[in-house]
């Protein structure tokens, strides 16, 4: 048991912390979100460049083998500067599924060139009606000829407009909500009869509602084995839930330091407002949510690889309730304690609230996976 | 990083379970699942035993004859030693003034404390709170007053846990009335069997007697047996609430009462509770890990353990209400006769039922105890976050 | 003690409910009940409306124009506007300027401006809070000079609500600095229109624009215009903010916030069955509404006690607390429950009335907005931490 980081580690962590200072400050991060885009070409050629699209995967497959820390490492320091490259759709998902069930051919086709900073991806699973469930999907993909015919709705896809691929969670076979008979196809983003409804969210990231009307693809898109989809997805969607609760953990840092600050000099009744004991013990508490946060998500880190599945989806929830939990927490009281300022589009502190709130939002909220949670320890 | 144990890490949990199971009563046992009170026997055979394998002391460093455990090791004992529903090991002793005498006492001091803290043939309790002087510690007034080679102690100490059983206690005693109230503070060193001292029991919310007034009508100390400095005793006295907040978070005796929760609890509703809870200890442990380990590459425990303590009390209090929740309505009957002697009486309903309810009145003291939750939040509010 | 209404009361709701399907504008009634953003003249419609029928300062004495509810039909009232969705009424006007200028102001004031407030034909706003006076209001700068019969106001006022529709603002300055904060400060009706006042939006994190900093640069205000004495301004912002801190709680609009949260739930599908029959987020609602019910039996038993003759005392300040926290969680729980897609934001459909189509139902993406947009009740109006210390002080004698 050893929970220090290796020189190796902490060198990745210096240098993704070295790239928020020097990039991500809060007037440069409004500037990026206001591009077409949505987040800058440059930077995704340096995380390239400095091999952070290659920490996930194995040597074999092209990557560096920095593994489930690796991503950790990065996705704080991400958190702590709200940065906006797709980095989850399309290295921890996108890679991430091509990876664990891709082809050989596929994975030279896609995972490589994305490696070197030259594809992207997006994954379309949820629909309207899916809520948190994985195997509510209705988008049905019928055979034609040697290839398949896909026809459907996906909703809220991040990165679905920059996306070069987008893989696609269709049904197959089996009947509504089976996790039987899923299958995931890998789809041209200019595909014919493939059309999307771009807008951003509620913080500043990029997505899309997309129609599937009679798309065609080849045998070849299949990713994975038809009809069972289900548990790649499953795994992936929990590699993701423990990313986003590593980007938690920095953005908790990030409102906390505001915070903190803020309750130091701003002044009322002549003192600093951080002398009346309520706001002391309310930014204590926001420090122990925010240390427990880094705790489940260290402990989910290095959980998610274990060979019992059990233990991995075990782990991905309960960091994802934790996060839900603390970063509501810390996010809310970030603004009780900002006053009015707190509720404005001037000061970072909204804007690292409305990432806390909507992380809780995505593959499952704390109510959500405290019951996958029970069901799994009931089970287990 | 890594949570995965090392080959030698396994046999060394194998041997620690092998030993509770050959050592522990199974009477002992009965009583920590179900949550009843022990008597000094349950606690003193036990921790002899322990004591006779050189594992009582298990935190000490080799040189004052602790078994020099790594972090791993220490881990792994508490934890296998609550599955095996051990009791939890007395504090006072072993974890409070020991570490004090071995750090601040004179060799002779800890050649003549030391071994019966590691082997409990020695008991001892802690003199620290008084009735004027609780979250404000530094306020106390028992006055040791110079004498010869003698102080002469006057004054009262309260809340004193298992001052009936004790045959030593720790005090805080004041040796200068005149210099600011941290700084005529002394720690001191009596024998429970001294004249002129009064143990009054105090009688507890759930009935339970566990802590005690006791009182100091010119008691004679031999001035040997002050630790540190005259009027340094602050000093040990932080150093020691610094170490008593690491342990107080109790998190292996936590993750035995999820289980024990699991398994007592039908009721579907419950069920997302048990799992909330589980995962606060989870957060909990992973975060005393984090300190341990840091601990470990040579820093001291910080400031920020007073919010392990905070989360470790607030976490057994629930896991006591959501036993009592569990049992309904029948927790309402009151059988002391069960709780506290070993009766043959039956439970009305199931066994766990009776402490139910008693140990969630008495667990609202560990949000109390050992700096409340609001004198924490102060610690951690002034030294780490700066305000 | 009696819960249950009189054939009378049961007759007046009836009343209220037919004048309101009669005369509030149905492009209104639309927006209110899908939690849409609402204009100046969409306001105003509905306001003139109540204006011409003697309702819309329903809490006012007969004595100055209003139409003497009892509790129980201020109640009623409250209740029947907010079923019919009816919109909020802003209470600038109506129940904090309106009250100070019957209590404290003169004859000739109360004949100037009572009636354009009765009728909402001038619309007002609050310009109390300042940059370095938030929860500390006392120690305000905004400073008014004497110069002949005027005042000569320079400062800033900031969290000034609606400020860029106002016709009007009441302000608190600062007439005396050489005495306490509390005792050189006095009330002052000020035209907007007055030359060397400028208004700047402040964005909110929902990226909406409801409040404004407002600057003073030697504004002329005729002393005329000073309510009460001057120096003595602080009485009437107390008896301002205690009046505020009543309605604040609106319990009203928090039990249409829970059937309108019941209708998401309804709708919203989880595992091919309507959100509403999940038991944990059954419960949520269900605990929610008992929350809303304890607020509601609380805040009639301080009307029965005004009813009565009392006056509404500090113990309003807890009123204030829970409604907030209610109409929070209200909002947290609409956002929880359209999940993953109150992510979309949708500036022009949230602010410019466009006619985009929504991504999924229309309640789906003003749920996050109104979330984010409601952790100010909290804030305003006296912090929650400023009504305890209010409770504690006062009530408790802490």
């Amino acid at each position: 048991m050893d929970l220090s980081l290796s020189d190796e580690q902490k060198q990745l962590q210096e240098s993704a912390e070295r790239f928020v200072r020097e990039k991500y400050t809060f007037e440069n991060r409004r500037k990026i979100a206001a591009t077409e885009r949505g987040w800058l070409l440059e930077n995704w050629a340096q995380f390239a460049e400095l091999g952070w699209l290659a920490i996930p995967f194995s040597e074999d497959d092209g990557g560096i083998g920095f593994g489930s820390i690796g991503t950790m490492i990065v996705m704080e320091q991400f958190g702590k500067g709200l940065v906006l490259e797709p980095f989850l759709p399309t290295v921890v998902l996108g890679g991430g599924l091509i990876a664990s069930a891709g082809s050989k051919a596929q994975k030279e086709a896609l995972l490589a060139p994305m490696i070197e900073g030259k594809k992207q991806f997006a994954l379309a699973w949820l629909e309207r009606q899916s809520r948190y469930n994985l195997a509510d999907i209705s988008l049905k993909a019928t055979k034609e000829g040697a290839g398949w015919s896909l026809s459907g709705h996906k909703g809220v896809v991040y990165n679905a407009a920059s996306a070069d691929q987008i893989i696609v969670l269709a049904r197959t076979a089996g009947s509504a909500r089976e996790d039987k008979g899923l299958t995931l196809f890998v789809v041209d983003g200019k595909a014919k009869g493939l059309s999307r409804r771009d807008y951003p969210t509620q913080d500043a990231f990029r997505a899309s509602e997309l129609t599937f009307d009679k798309v065609s693809v080849g045998a070849d898109a299949v990713l994975g084995k038809v009809d069972a989809a289900f548990p790649v997805v499953e795994d992936s969607v929990d590699r993701a839930i423990v990313a986003l609760c590593a980007e938690a953990t920095g953005c908790m840092d990030a409102i906390n330091a505001a915070t903190l600050e803020y309750i130091k000099t701003r002044k009322q009744f002549g003192v600093p407002i951080g002398k009346f004991q309520v706001l002391q013990h309310r930014m204590v508490d926001c420090f122990t949510n925010a240390q427990e946060a880094r705790s489940m998500t260290l402990m989910a880190s290095l959980k998610i690889d274990d060979k019992d599945g059990i233990v991995r989806r075990k782990a991905a929830s309960g960091a994802k309730v934790q996060i839900g939990k603390s970063g509501k927490f810390c996010g809310q009281s970030a603004v009780q304690m900002h006053g009015g300022m707190g509720v404005t589009d001037e000061l970072s502190v909204s804007h690292y609230f409305k990432r806390l709130t909507m992380i809780d939002m995505m593959f499952g909220n704390q109510q959500h996976h405290l019951t996958r949670y029970s069901n799994l320890a009931m089970a287990a | 990083m890594d949570l995965a144990l090392k080959p030698e890490h396994k046999t060394f949990a194998d041997e620690v379970r092998d030993f509770a199971r050959k050592n522990l009563s199974p009477a002992t046992k009965a009583k920590t699942f179900s949550g009843k009170h022990y008597d000094r026997d349950d606690h003193m055979v036990w921790q002899q035993a322990l004591g006779k394998k050189g594992w009582l002391a298990y935190t000490w460093p080799k040189k004052y004859g602790g078994p020099g455990w790594d972090i791993t090791q220490r881990f792994l004992f508490e934890n296998v030693l609550a599955e095996e529903s051990a009791p939890r090991i007395i504090p006072f002793g072993v974890k409070m003034v020991g570490p004090v005498i071995y750090t601040f006492a004179t060799d002779e001091q800890k050649e003549r404390f030391l071994p019966g803290i590691r082997s409990s043939s020695v008991s001892w309790c802690q003199g620290y709170s008084e009735p004027g002087a609780g979250s404000d510690l530094a306020n106390l007034r028992t006055r040791a007053k110079r004498d010869g080679d003698h102080y002469i102690v006057n004054g009262q100490k309260t809340w004193t846990s298992s001052a009936h059983w004790a045959d030593w206690i720790f005090c805080l005693v004041r040796t200068n009335t005149e210099a600011k109230p941290q700084e005529g503070i002394s720690f001191l060193l009596i024998d429970m069997k001294t004249p002129g001292i009064t143990v009054r029991p105090i009688i507890m919310l759930d009935g339970a007697h566990h802590v005690n007034d006791v009182f100091f009508d010119n008691v004679r100390v031999p001035v040997a047996n002050c630790i540190g400095k005259e009027n340094e005793g602050w000093t040990c006295a932080k150093f020691l609430l610094a170490n008593e907040r690491l342990g107080i978070a109790e998190v292996p005796a936590s993750k035995r009462g999820v289980r024990t929760l699991r398994s007592i609890s039908e009721d579907p509703s419950l069920a997302e509770k048990i799992a909330d809870v589980d995962l606060q200890v989870q957060a909990l442990e992973m975060s005393e890990l984090r300190a341990l380990s840091a601990m470990a590459a040579g820093g001291a425990p910080g400031p920020e353990v007073s919010t392990l303590k905070v989360r470790g009390s607030e976490i057994q209090q629930r896991i006591a209400e959501l036993a009592m929740e569990a049992v309904g309505e029948y927790a309402a009957p009151y059988q002391p006769g069960m709780l506290f002697q070993d009766t043959n009486e039956t439970p009305v309903g199931p066994d766990h039922a009776p402490p139910a309810a008693p140990r969630y009145f008495n667990m609202r003291k560990t949000s109390i105890y050992g700096g409340s939750t609001e004198i924490q939040k102060n610690i951690v509010s002034k030294m780490v976050l700066g305000l | 003690m009696d819960l249950a209404f009189t054939a009378e009361e049961r007759k007046f709701a009836d009343d209220v409910r037919a004048f309101v399907k009669a005369n509030l504008p149905a492009d209104v009634r639309e927006k209110v009940k899908n939690g849409k953003h609402l204009g100046r003249d969409d306001y105003m419609r509905w306001q003139q409306a109540l204006g011409r029928n003697g309702w819309l300062v329903y809490t006012w004495p007969k004595k100055h124009g209003g139409p003497g509810f009892t509790p129980s039909q201020r109640y009623i009232f409250e209740n029947v506007c907010a079923e019919e969705y009816a919109p909020g009424i802003i209470p600038f006007g109506t129940k904090m300027v309106g009250p100070v200028i019957y209590t404290f102001g003169n004859d000739e004031q109360k004949a100037k401006y009572l009636p354009a407030i009765r009728e909402s034909t001038t619309w007002w706003c609050q310009g109390y809070s300042e940059p370095g006076s938030g929860s500390d209001l006392a120690s305000l700068r905004t400073k008014a000079e004497k110069e002949g019969d005027h005042y000569i106001v320079n400062g800033s006022k900031t969290w000034n609500t609606m400020g860029h529709w106002a016709d009007w603002i009441f302000c608190l300055v600062r007439t005396d600095p050489k005495v306490k904060p509390q005792e050189g400060i006095s009330f002052l009706l000020i035209d907007m229109k007055t030359p060397g006042i400028t208004v700047k939006p402040i964005i909110m994190a929902d990226g909406g624009h409801e409040v404004n900093e407002v600057f003073f640069d030697n504004v002329k205000v005729p002393v005329a215009n000073l309510v009460g004495k001057e120096n003595e301004g602080w009485t009437c912002a107390k008896f301002l903010l205690a009046n505020e801190r009543l309605g604040i709680a609106a319990v009203p609009q928090s039990k249409r916030g829970v059937e309108a949260l019941k209708d998401i739930a309804r709708i919203e599908q989880d595992n091919g069955r309507p959100l509403i029959e999940n038991k944990s987020f059954a419960e949520k609602i269900a605990d929610l509404e008992i929350q809303v019910t304890a607020l509601e039996y609380t805040e009639l038993r301080v009307l029965s006690t005004m009813a009565h003759g009392g006056q509404p005392g500090p113990e309003v300040s807890g009123l204030k607390i829970r409604g907030s926290e209610i109409q929070q969680r209200i909002s947290e729980l609409a956002m929880e429950a359209v999940g993953e897609y109150a992510a979309p934001y949708l500036p022009g459909l949230l602010w410019q009335g466009s006619n985009e189509e929504p991504v999924g139902p229309e309640y789906a993406h003003l749920a996050a907005p109104r979330y984010f947009n409601a952790r100010k009740t909290t804030i305003y109006g006296g912090s929650n931490e400023i009504q305890k210390g209010i409770i504690s002080k006062m009530v408790l004698g802490l």
